[in-house]
């Protein structure tokens, strides 16, 4: 420590730190009120229930669509943890309080994506069960569970860039899944199709592709979401 | 009030005369391809609006990148010229894809890479739009929009990219070949001179269409302004 910079370059340690107090946070306010979870989960068994109907899921559609519906279920259910995530921060001016403290800003969006993605991944991890008894299957593959993983890091990634655009916008209500399914189409369709993969116990060479995308879908969004957050928050 | 320029109204009409030599070109210059017969025409204009409405795209991703560095309202407006007038000549290329589909692969539409990817993308541009409706403030709405334009312009390439995962039977009419496709032909002469009129034509078109455009996004910023000076 050379002492003579104290100010514009904070050590590393400062970062990390501020990334875990807001995770925290979010998990801890979460974990008094249990909104955000509840909701989620029973919006999930709703359209997992809505499926059931829509599509008669008799054993044969069952075998085909099992991945279709999982990530549907995912995608619509993580619009509203996002939405209500940032909602919250924006209604009580957290938003501000946030803003003000002198921590980078990237480190509020890699907070707000690790609380996020723990929310969603709770709700996954109670949905795969139910499904599995529902409709006799099992859903508990290491390999199905690295995709869902890979899935939602992604899909959070980009949902928590564009939620927190679009909570500051006149019909917040109603934006966020019409600005993120366009752009988050390149990670359900790989998510599907890696799934099918491994619920159909095909080879892995044959879905690695899809794998692979995945993973670099993850790494170029959340490095441009990294480096614009900036510019969506700054007021 | 400041005068339409001289260059822009040269532009005009070249234009018109232009798409009217294409149009030419197209409907009675080129042969009749052999297979598909006269809705083969459709191609010179669907390769036309496509091309112009990719760069168009393109530019609206390197106009969010040099929007956000420099803060400047200039490049907002660019880029808003830029989707708009693309989107337009977007959803032209869809239709009259759509219409040369139909008897070539019997049917309006189906799920391939280049269908799906036009019809995602025309949708991210919506969004944007929608996204910049929502908002007030000028200068928010300008780092908004580049923001979004940035993510759906990264976005694009890669969903192609991820259904080129399935097969494709779109025609690949110029640069490699497809054994799948179905509607592929080869060009003769003069339809290549048709071909490379039409993209040259509908270039000038869109930067006629651009360039008025922004015209209008300035003098709609002035307007703005004045309304601002006289409610004070």
């Amino acid at each position: 420590m050379t002492g003579q910079r104290p100010n514009s370059q904070p050590p590393k340690g400062i970062f990390l730190k501020a990334v875990s107090a807001i995770v925290w946070k979010d998990l801890q306010a979460e974990f008094r009120s249990r909104e955000l979870f509840s909701a989620m989960l029973v919006f999930s068994l709703l359209i997992i229930l809505i499926f059931n109907f829509a599509l008669e899921l008799d054993i044969k559609t069952r075998q085909s669509v099992t991945s279709g519906v999982l990530w549907a279920t995912f995608a619509f259910a993580g619009t509203l943890g996002l939405n209500r995530s940032m909602a919250i921060e924006k209604d009580r001016g957290c938003m501000d309080g946030l803003l003000l403290a002198p921590v980078d800003r990237s480190a509020i969006y890699f907070g707000k994506v690790i609380s996020n993605l723990a929310f969603m991944l709770i709700v996954e991890i109670i949905v795969l069960p139910v499904y599995s008894v529902l409709y006799n299957i099992n859903l508990f593959q290491p390999g199905l569970l690295l995709v869902i993983l890979l899935g939602s890091i992604g899909y959070v990634g980009v949902g928590t860039l564009l939620s927190a655009m679009s909570v500051q916008t006149r019909t917040r209500d109603i934006l966020l899944p019409i600005l993120l399914f366009p752009v988050v189409i390149p990670v359900l369709l790989s998510a599907v199709k890696a799934s099918n993969g491994f619920l159909e116990g095909l080879d892995i060479s044959e879905f690695l592709l899809p794998i692979n995308l995945l993973i670099a879908y993850d790494i170029i969004f959340i490095a441009v979401a990294f480096m614009v957050f900036d510019s969506v928050v700054e007021e | 009030m400041q005068s339409k320029p001289l260059a822009l109204t040269i532009l005009d009409v070249l234009s018109i005369i232009v798409l009217g030599i294409s149009t030419y070109l197209a409907l009675f210059f080129a042969p009749t391809e052999l297979v598909m017969g006269q809705v083969q025409r459709v191609f010179y204009f669907h390769i036309g609006t496509a091309w112009t409405a990719l760069m168009g795209f393109i530019l609206a991703a390197v106009f969010s990148v040099t929007y956000l560095v420099t803060k400047n309202l200039k490049w907002d407006r660019y880029q808003v010229a830029a989707i708009e007038v693309s989107l337009v000549f977007f959803f032209l290329t869809i239709v009259l894809g759509s219409i040369w589909a139909r008897p070539a692969w019997n049917t309006w539409w189906t799920w391939d890479p280049r269908l799906t990817t036009a019809a995602v993308t025309e949708l991210i541009y919506i969004a944007y739009f929608m996204l910049r409706q929502g908002i007030d403030d000028p200068e928010r709405r300008a780092r908004f929009g580049a923001v979004y334009a940035l993510i759906g312009g990264l976005s694009a390439p890669i969903t192609f990219f991820a259904i080129r995962l399935f097969r494709t039977i779109h025609p690949v009419v110029i640069g490699g070949a497809n054994a799948e496709a179905e509607g592929g032909f080869s060009m003769t002469a003069d339809m290549r001179v048709a071909f490379f009129f039409a993209i040259f034509a509908f270039t000038i078109i869109f930067i006629d269409l651009y360039w008025n455009r922004i015209r209008l996004g300035e003098l709609q910023d002035k307007v703005e302004q004045l309304k601002l000076k006289v409610s004070m």
